[in-house]
């Protein structure tokens, strides 16, 4: 597997990034004459697959494209794929036919035989919402103008799930909200996000808690919403108020210099002085150097580190750079030295 | 944290700020309800699920096997999408749709039918691809009975259709890994 030791969100934070550290569209496509990915045979998931691999994805894609197979792939390049955000946890962990296509830039990948046969993924860096549905929408219809795909007059799109069925759309940013965690306020966010319909969860989607807090909005609602309309519910409304609210509430913090410094020296502290760290404590500590990067109160912390090892503590990506299968204390040793080794 | 009324978790939390002054509010289902809150604007398609089997009419507890449908083309049960909230294939739409109906609309804040994007091929050729999705499937259950010279003429039928990249004319037989 071909992969860069870093990936795409590394170099550039992209706009609003204090808050926004990624914008994400998600599409859900299946073929038609075929049964779902669930009630599909062996053979008929790799037809699908085959029949995908001879759309000529590359040719939006770009040159250079990847393509893995899941079923050869190892655990540690399943979870490398994961933590990058270009498969989801239910890609990795499956154990029937399932590929996925990531271009060289890794910012698209087109995941296939997951719940659907096709889940077509965009992630840029920061609040780039209309870029990301502007390419979806390019491969999307390089799909389309080869494969015919399930779709009803009535229903729209037609999904495994019917939480998905019309547009098959899901529009996501990944937040930074630390301000919003500690004045207490990210509960009333949370239920101002269920009135607009909107999902809340952790950092790897679906299941995942809250690490270092951030949090990925989406929406929930894909039948009787265009996908311009629900991008223009992001970009004008949802996205806005909620980067408002953040600000706020770091505006807050800065009210109180003394505790607010207090923390985020601490947190600098402890940072570069363990000497072993587990993956929950550094996304905690990192989150809040963070925050005080982005408010110039860190100011020998540079925001593309603190990026670099939000990516690089992780498990996978660890072992990747060590070059060795390391036991859980190793891990946490070795995060503990590369995380020291960058903010000294 | 419990509600701020009795005993009971809260699941309703406020933050607000007169002249000020910050005050919590923790309230419960119950409570939330009493003061006027709404709880649960949006209910995920699981519980929606679990919630049917409960208003599920009397009737139906008789004889459940019997009462239970399935989707002929996939084999899924309404009990089994129940179960899992995945569906089977594109048919248990429409054979399902009596129950589904319902569902999809409350998840989906009410709405009922598709609003934008169409893919291009199916734009003018969405009766083409109803047309093939039953001609596939009447050829599958030709060949599982064994009524050969039903299958060829279904095949050949498949084959005037105008080309697809997902046609048993160019997909069958083809299995390659990624």
């Amino acid at each position: 597997m071909r992969l860069a030791p870093n990936g795409p969100l590394l170099d550039e934070a992209g706009p609003d990034s204090d808050v926004v550290l990624s914008s994400r569209v998600r599409l859900a496509r299946n073929l038609a004459g075929f049964p779902f990915v669930n009630k599909a045979t062996v053979a008929q998931r790799h037809q699908v697959i085959g029949l995908v691999q001879r759309v000529g994805l590359e040719s939006t894609l770009g040159t250079g494209t990847v393509w893995v197979n899941l079923m050869h792939a190892t655990s540690k390049e399943r979870q490398l794929l994961v933590e990058r955000h270009l498969i989801s946890r239910q890609l990795a962990e499956g154990d029937t036919p399932r590929a996925v296509a990531i271009s060289p830039d890794e910012r698209i990948s087109v995941m296939i035989n997951e719940e659907d046969h096709l889940r077509l993924q965009v992630l840029l860096p920061g609040q780039q919402l209309e870029d990301a549905l502007s390419r979806a929408n390019s491969v999307d219809d390089a799909v389309e103008t080869k494969l015919d795909v399930s779709f009803s007059r009535r229903w729209g799109y037609l999904t495994a799930c019917p939480t998905n069925v019309g547009c098959g759309i899901r529009l996501s940013v990944m937040l930074h909200l630390p301000a919003l965690r500690m004045t207490g306020e990210i509960e009333r966010v949370r239920r101002a996000a269920k009135e607009l319909h909107l999902a809340v969860r952790g950092f790897y989607g679906e299941g995942s808690d809250s690490t270092g807090d951030l949090y990925q909005v989406s929406n929930q609602v894909t039948l009787g919403v265009s996908e311009n309309d629900l991008l223009e519910q992001f970009c004008q409304r949802i996205v806005p108020r909620l980067i408002d609210y953040e600000r706020q509430a770091r505006r807050l913090l800065e009210q109180s210099p003394t505790t607010l410094d207090d923390r985020l020296h601490r947190a600098m502290g402890v940072l570069r002085s363990a000497r072993l760290m587990g993956i929950d404590e550094a996304m905690k500590l990192l989150s809040r150097i963070r925050l005080g990067a982005c408010l110039g109160r860190l100011p020998d912390v540079d925001l593309r580190t603190v990026r670099r090892l939000l990516l690089q503590a992780q498990p996978a990506h660890l072992q990747l750079a060590m070059g060795s299968e390391l036991g859980e204390d190793q891990l946490r040793e070795a995060r503990a030295t590369m995380i020291r080794e960058a903010l000294t | 944290m419990r509600c701020q009324h009795c005993d009971k978790p809260a699941v309703v939390h406020e933050v607000l700020i007169k002249n000020g002054k910050r005050t919590e509010v923790h309230l419960c289902e119950t409570h939330a309800a009493e003061a006027g809150v709404p709880v649960t604007l949006h209910q995920p398609i699981n519980q929606l699920l679990s919630q049917l089997v409960n208003v599920s009419p009397a009737g139906a507890k008789a004889s459940p096997a019997k009462a239970q449908p399935t989707c002929s083309t996939c084999g899924l049960t309404f009990a089994q999408f129940r179960n899992s909230g995945i569906l089977g294939c594109p048919d248990c739409y429409d054979i399902f749709e009596q129950n589904l109906g319902p569902l999809i609309e409350k998840a989906h804040a009410g709405a009922v039918s598709h609003t934008g994007k169409v893919p291009q091929r199916a734009g003018g050729n969405l009766d083409l691809q109803l047309l093939r999705q039953r001609l596939v499937r009447e050829l599958d259950e030709a060949v599982a009975a064994e009524q050969y010279e039903r299958a060829a003429r279904l095949r050949d039928r498949l084959l005037t259709l105008p080309e697809s990249g997902c046609s048993p004319a160019t997909g069958i037989g083809e299995i390659e890994g990624a």
